[in-house]
């Protein structure tokens, strides 16, 4: 490990500045995923700043009902938070099916939508990868794939975005409050992430320097009904081969509105756009779940791979919209 | 790049100075000499280095010592005194620990994994206890885990364990007598436990 300075502000305007003044320094939130990268060498910061003792640690609900939360906010308090599992339980169950519960203790509501992904090459760096080092190539592309993307990649990277809470906060419409060294701004959620591209080094729509101070999560009541479905290769404690966080109004058997969003598919978390269009207003039915899934699937590309690839995705995602839809409407039923 | 900090160690407050690249993990284990908190894997991914930070657990190997600075932090071996008030605590000698650490009595949560043989080789069992004690306090809260029905209060069932447990990995297997350990203790602390 490079050695670093350590340095803790006194408030996020500070950070900021100190940031911005290196342009190797970087942000320390849980640091669950930033030591883990120290250590292995993915990054070599000369500075690394601590934020996680000076942004909020509240979720305050707004006049407009929107509940701000603070990008201090552990991932287990925001999950356990009564307001967010009455309203959002998406959100609420995304976040528990992330990780252990000694790191949602420490993961952070600023740093969970910034990790990094999985990629084993990407986190290697005995290997090329265009994420890692530009332009020294992408190691996945025929090699491992089952992990990766089958919506949106490029050819300079195939990765996918491996947060839970990110799926979620996608279909609820929420939105980024960020500092930067140019002063605030508001991200929609759905921006945040960016499309690999020819700069997959790029995750983010975000500049050096910028600071999320919190997320807002405006009121919407569809979300009542809403539920955060996971699929992985052991029970609990894995990262997502696919999910899906899904929110429906069913009104006399049909649909009248719906979000859905789908993990562990692509370089972003996947706003299903499509798939909202075709269910709104069809009959609740297993076959228009599957419609629903293959209108949004249209363009999957799946990857060849030294384990098979990845083409196990796209009848897994049918599945698992289906299945999800399935419950939540006999859900509302009950 | 150095810097001094001071963090409150099983009760005891330790002051050193430390590499900025130096993790919580290897203070406590190479620097104070703090050993039950065990390195199984250093990434986040098997739970043996268990501590608890302000009173939560968090991962020590994930952790940066100067974040720690003026925290209070206990490993196994202060799990049975962390209710304890400072002056009911024994005399403190020169490398900060109580002279009669060795016979102070254990943590129900210890006893019951004596009790109920919870471990094989025993070295992921510091930190399997440690989970175990911020996992209870975290249920006493009402915390609702990954396997808790929407809108109810979760009954501290076999798989509400499991789940709540998943961060600590056994290579021995010894979770089918792990979960009846932490029935017991739970049980003996009161909380209702379900089969
Ligand atoms: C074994 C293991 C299993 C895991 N399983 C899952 C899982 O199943 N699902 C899942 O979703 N996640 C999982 N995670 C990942 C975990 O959720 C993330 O590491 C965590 O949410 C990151 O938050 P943090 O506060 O610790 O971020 P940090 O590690 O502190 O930072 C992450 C990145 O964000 C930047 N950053 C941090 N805070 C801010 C801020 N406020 N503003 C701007 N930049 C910031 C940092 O510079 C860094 O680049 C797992 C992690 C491990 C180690
Ligand atoms: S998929 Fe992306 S992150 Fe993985 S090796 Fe290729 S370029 Fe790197
Ligand atoms: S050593 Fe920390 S989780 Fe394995
Ligand atoms: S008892 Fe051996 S690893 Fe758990």
């Amino acid at each position: 490990m490079r050695p670093f300075d350590y340095r803790s502000p006194a408030d996020p305007a500070e950070a900021v500045r100190t940031v911005a003044g290196d342009p190797t320094a970087v942000f320390l939130g849980g640091g669950t995923n930033l030591v883990d990268h120290l250590k292995l060498g993915v990054v070599a910061p000369r500075l690394v700043v601590g934020v996680a003792g000076l942004l909020s640690t509240e979720v305050e609900e707004l006049d407009s009902g929107t509940l701000r939360i603070g990008a201090g906010v552990s991932n287990s308090e925001l999950a356990a938070d009564p307001r967010v599992r009455e309203r959002f339980p998406v959100l609420s169950q995304a976040l528990l099916s992330g990780a252990s519960g000694q790191l949602r203790n420490m993961a952070t509501t600023g740093g969970n939508p910034l990790q990094r992904t999985r990629c084993v090459y990407f986190q290697d760096v005995t290997t090329p990868c265009n994420k890692r080092r530009p332009g020294s190539g992408c190691s996945a592309l025929g090699g491992w794939t089952r992990n990766h993307a089958i919506l949106g990649a490029s050819e300079q990277c195939v990765a996918v975005h491996p947060s839970d809470m990110a799926v979620a906060m996608t279909a609820l419409d929420a939105e980024v409050r960020v500092l930067g060294p140019d002063g605030e701004r508001t991200v929609p959620f759905g921006a945040l992430h960016r499309l690999p591209g020819d700069t997959p080094e790029r995750d983010t729509v975000l500049g050096h320097g910028e600071l999320i101070t919190a997320i807002d999560l405006p009121a919407l009541p569809i979300a009542r009904r809403s539920a955060y479905r996971k699929v992985r290769d052991r029970a609990s404690y894995a990262f997502a081969l696919v999910s899906v966080a899904a929110a429906v109004e069913v009104r006399d058997g049909v649909i009248t509105d719906a979000r859905i969003a789908f993990g562990g598919v692509a370089h972003v978390p996947w706003r299903a756009r499509r798939a909202e269009d075709v269910l709104r207003g069809s009959e609740v039915s297993d076959r228009r779940y599957r419609a629903a899934a293959d209108a949004e699937l249209a363009d999957a590309r799946p990857l060849d791979g030294l384990d098979g690839g990845n083409g196990f995705k796209i009848p897994l995602l049918r599945r698992t919209l289906a299945a999800t839809l399935r419950d939540l409407v006999r859900e509302g039923a009950r | 790049m150095h810097t001094e900090i001071t963090v409150r160690v099983d009760g005891a407050p330790r002051r050193l100075t430390v590499d900025t690249r130096t993790t919580l993990l290897d203070a406590l284990r190479e620097r104070l000499g703090v050993t039950s908190p065990k390195k199984g894997c250093d990434h986040g991914q098997c739970g043996a280095c268990t501590v608890l930070s302000g009173g939560k657990r968090v991962l020590s190997c994930l952790t940066l010592a100067v974040t720690q600075d003026g925290a209070r932090v206990t490993t196994a071996e202060g799990l049975a005194a962390e209710d304890t008030a400072p002056d009911e605590r024994g005399p403190v000698d020169g490398d900060g620990r109580s002279p009669d650490d060795t016979d102070r009595h254990l943590h129900p949560v210890q006893r019951a994994f004596i009790d109920r043989d919870a471990f094989q080789c025993g070295y992921c069992t510091p930190g399997q206890v440690v989970s175990a004690v911020g996992m209870l306090r975290e249920f006493a809260r009402g915390w609702p885990s990954a396997v808790t029905e929407g809108g109810r209060e979760p009954r501290l069932d076999h798989a509400e364990i499991a789940e709540r447990m998943s961060g600590n990995l056994c290579r021995c297997a010894a979770y089918v007598n792990i979960v009846p350990a932490i029935q017991q203790a739970a049980a003996e602390a009161g909380t209702e436990v379900a089969g």
